[in-house]
C-alpha cells in the first residue's frame, strides 16, 4: 500500500483546535495544517506564522503607484504636451495630487489582494483533503488537522495515531497522495 | 440599554446557519415576491435599454440639457447613485475595523449594493459625453493623436475616481465571498452547481494560514476603504465647487457631499434590509435592532446634512455677494423652488422621526423614510445641479430646464437596473455573510 498523505484528524470545537495544535507543535510536529470554517484568532502564530512581509511590501507597491501616477502626469504635462490652460503653470503639483492620490489606493488594495492570494497559493482547485467527504464540514461546523507523512517524527502509522488522540483529536482518514 | 435585543438567536449554531443561508441558495425555490420583483426590474431595465438605444442613435439632446443647465438628470443621478454605493463601503470596511458586530448580517448585501450603485453611477457620465463611444479618451493611453487627458479637470480626476472606486469594490465583494463560495461548493449537489462555485471558490479551504492572510489582506483593504469613500465623492464634489459658478463654489462640498452620500446609503441599506429580511423570511437574521442601528447611522449624517445645509445658506449669505444671495433667493422661490422644499422636508422635517426609538424599530417606518430620504438626497442633488447653473452672473444668460420624459425613462430603468442585479445577486450568492456570522457565533459563545 502507497504511503499516505498525512492523517486527518477531527477536533470538537475551536478551544480544542488550539489546544490541540499548541501541544503537536510543542512535542515538535512541524508539518501540521490546520482547517476551521472562521478564523481563530493566535492560531496562526501558533503554527508559526509570522506577517513580516505584507506590510512593508504593500506600502512600497501604493507608493510606487503613487509615484507613477505622478510621473505620468508630470512628463503629460510639461514635456510631451503642454497646454496653457488661463496661463497656469504646467509642471505644479496641485492638480496632480488627487489622481496621484487614487492611483495609491488603487495599488494598495490590488497589492493586498494579490498578494494575499499568491501568498496562500491560490487558486489551487485540488487538495488531497478534499478527497476526504468528512472535510466538506471544513467550510460549515468543521475543525480538522491535517499532519502530514513526510512529517520528520511520523515513523509509524500507530505512533501518528497516537499523538494525535492524545492531542483530543479523532482520526477521520487516511488523506490518500 | 438594558432591553437591547439580541442580534441573533440564542439557539443558531454552525451547522443550522450553513444549512439555512446556503439553502436560500442552492434548494429553496424562490419566494413568489422574488419572482415578481425580478420581473418588474426586468421590465424596467427594457425601458433602459431602449432609452439608451434611443439615445445612442440621436444624441444627448433627446435629454432636457440646454445651455446654461448642461448637466441636467444624468449628473444629478451620477451624485445620488454614487452616494448611494457609500454606506455599503462604510458598513462593510469601517464597521470591521471598528469591531461593530452588527455588521455580520447586513455587510453582504451591502456591499452588493455598493456594487451595483457604482454601475449605475458610473454608466451616467458616460451616457452624458456627446459622443459615448469615445470614453476611452479619458484613459491616458499612448495614441496616435499625441493627446492626453487634461490633469487639470476634474471630469478626469472623477474618472479616476469612479475607477478606483469600483475596482475596490468589486474585489472586496469578492474577497469577502470567497469561504462563502467554499460553503457552498461543498453543500451543491449538482456538478454544473459544484463545478461554478468551486472555480469561483478557487480551491479556498479554511486553512489557519490561509484565514491569517485573508483576515490582513481584508483589514489593509478596509483601512483604505475611509480615503477611497472620502476621495470619491470628494472628488465629484469638486467638480462643481472648483467652477467659479454661485451656487457650486462653496469650500464646504466635499465634507457635505460625503455626509449626504453616507445619508442616502444608509437609508437604502434600510430599504433592502426591510425588504430582503421580508421576502427571504431573515427577521432572526436581520433583527430589529439591526434596524434600529441603521437609523442611528442615518441620524447622525442627517444631524450633519442639516448643519451643512445651514452653514451653505450662512456662507452665501456672509459672501455679501449679490449673486451667491440670489441663488438661495431662486432657490426658495424660483422655478425650481418645489425641490428645495422637498428636500427640506424630506431630509430635514421627516428625519427628525429617527429619533424616536419605535420609528427605528418599526420596518414599515424604516422602509418609508429609506424612500423618502432618498427622495430627498435625489432632490438635493437635483437642486444643486440645476438652480446653481440655470441663473448665474449674467442675467441675459438665464434659462430654465426641465427633464423630459426620456431623462425619466431612463432614469426610472437605471432604477430597475440596479434592482435586477441585485435580486439576482441573492439567488445566486448568499446574501448574509456565513463565515463572519460564524465568527460572532463563536464569540458569542466565549462570552457566555
Amino acid at each position: 500500500m502507497a504511503k499516505p498523505m498525512g492523517w486527518l484528524a477531527r477536533l470538537p470545537d475551536e478551544g480544542a483546535l488550539s489546544a490541540a495544535v499548541q501541544q503537536l507543535r510543542a512535542q515538535g510536529w512541524t508539518r501540521l495544517q490546520v482547517f476551521s470554517p472562521y478564523p481563530i484568532e493566535g492560531l496562526a502564530e501558533a503554527l508559526g506564522h509570522r506577517s513580516r512581509w505584507s506590510g512593508p511590501v504593500i506600502l512600497l507597491v501604493a507608493l510606487g503607484a503613487a509615484g507613477a501616477a505622478f510621473a505620468m502626469q508630470w512628463y503629460s504635462a510639461v514635456i510631451d504636451y503642454p497646454f496653457v490652460v488661463g496661463g497656469k503653470p504646467f509642471g505644479h503639483w496641485a492638480p496632480f495630487a488627487l489622481v496621484t492620490f487614487a492611483m495609491g489606493l488603487l495599488g494598495t488594495v490590488l497589492a493586498a489582494i494579490i498578494g494575499m492570494l499568491a501568498g496562500n497559493h491560490l487558486p489551487q482547485p485540488y487538495h488531497p483533503a478534499f478527497d476526504v467527504p468528512d472535510f466538506a464540514d471544513a467550510s460549515d461546523d468543521g475543525f480538522f488537522l491535517l499532519l502530514a507523512a513526510d512529517d520528520p517524527q511520523a515513523g509509524d502509522e500507530p505512533a501518528v495515531h497516537q499523538a494525535l488522540e492524545a492531542a483530543g483529536a479523532r482520526i477521520v482518514a487516511e488523506v490518500p497522495t | 440599554m438594558s432591553e437591547r435585543e439580541p442580534l441573533m438567536p440564542d439557539q443558531l449554531t454552525h451547522g443550522w446557519l450553513t444549512q439555512r443561508v446556503s439553502a436560500l441558495v442552492l434548494e429553496r425555490r424562490p419566494p413568489r415576491s422574488w419572482r415578481v420583483g425580478v420581473v418588474v426590474c426586468a421590465l424596467l431595465t427594457l425601458v433602459f435599454v431602449i432609452g439608451l438605444s434611443h439615445l445612442f442613435a440621436t444624441g444627448v439632446g433627446i435629454f432636457g440639457l440646454n445651455i446654461p443647465v448642461a448637466w441636467g438628470l444624468p449628473i444629478t443621478n451620477t451624485i445620488w447613485w454614487i452616494g448611494i454605493a457609500h454606506a455599503g463601503t462604510l458598513i462593510s470596511a469601517v464597521l470591521l475595523l471598528t469591531r461593530q458586530r452588527w455588521r455580520a448580517s447586513i455587510n453582504r448585501f451591502a456591499e452588493a449594493m455598493a456594487m451595483f450603485a457604482i454601475v449605475c453611477a458610473g454608466l451616467y457620465p458616460v451616457l452624458h459625453l456627446g459622443r459615448p463611444w469615445f470614453w476611452y479618451y479619458l484613459l491616458p493611453y499612448p495614441n496616435d493623436m499625441g493627446l492626453w487627458p487634461q490633469w487639470r479637470s476634474p471630469l478626469v480626476w472623477d474618472f479616476f475616481a469612479i475607477a478606483t472606486y469600483l475596482l475596490f469594490t468589486s474585489s472586496f465583494l469578492y474577497l469577502s465571498l470567497l469561504p462563502d463560495l467554499a460553503s457552498l461548493r461543498d453543500r451543491a449537489s449538482a456538478r454544473a452547481t459544484r463545478l461554478f462555485y468551486g472555480v469561483l471558490a478557487l480551491g479556498w479551504r479554511g486553512d489557519a494560514l490561509h484565514w491569517a492572510r485573508y483576515e490582513r489582506a481584508t483589514t489593509i483593504m478596509a483601512a483604505v476603504a475611509a480615503p477611497i469613500v472620502v476621495a470619491v465623492t470628494g472628488i465629484i464634489s469638486l467638480d462643481l465647487a472648483v467652477s467659479i459658478v454661485p451656487g457650486f463654489h462653496f469650500t464646504i462640498f466635499p465634507p457635505y457631499f460625503v455626509a449626504g452620500a453616507l445619508l442616502s446609503g444608509f437609508a437604502t441599506v434600510a430599504i433592502l434590509a426591510v425588504v430582503l429580511r421580508w421576502m427571504f423570511a431573515l427577521e432572526d437574521l436581520v433583527t430589529r435592532q439591526h434596524l434600529d442601528y441603521l437609523g442611528r447611522m442615518m441620524l447622525i449624517f442627517v444631524v450633519i446634512v442639516n448643519y451643512a445645509y445651514t452653514q451653505e445658506m450662512f456662507a452665501a449669505w456672509y459672501s455679501g455677494e449679490v449673486e451667491y444671495r440670489y441663488v438661495y433667493l431662486d432657490r426658495w422661490t424660483g422655478p425650481y423652488a418645489p425641490a428645495w422644499w422637498g428636500m427640506i422636508l424630506c431630509n430635514v422635517v421627516l428625519t427628525q422621526l429617527l429619533w424616536f426609538r419605535r420609528v427605528r424599530r418599526s420596518p414599515l417606518a424604516m422602509l418609508a423614510l429609506g424612500i423618502t430620504t432618498n427622495l430627498g438626497m435625489w432632490l438635493e442633488r437635483f437642486q444643486i445641479v440645476f438652480t446653481s447653473t440655470h441663473a448665474d452672473y449674467m442675467p441675459s444668460n438665464w434659462d430654465t430646464v426641465w427633464p423630459t420624459g426620456w431623462d425619466w425613462a431612463i432614469y426610472a430603468g437605471s432604477l430597475g437596473l440596479f434592482g435586477l442585479l441585485l435580486l439576482l445577486f441573492v439567488r445566486l450568492m448568499p446574501m448574509i455573510s456565513m463565515h463572519d456570522m460564524r465568527a460572532q457565533i463563536a464569540d458569542r459563545g466565549r462570552d457566555g
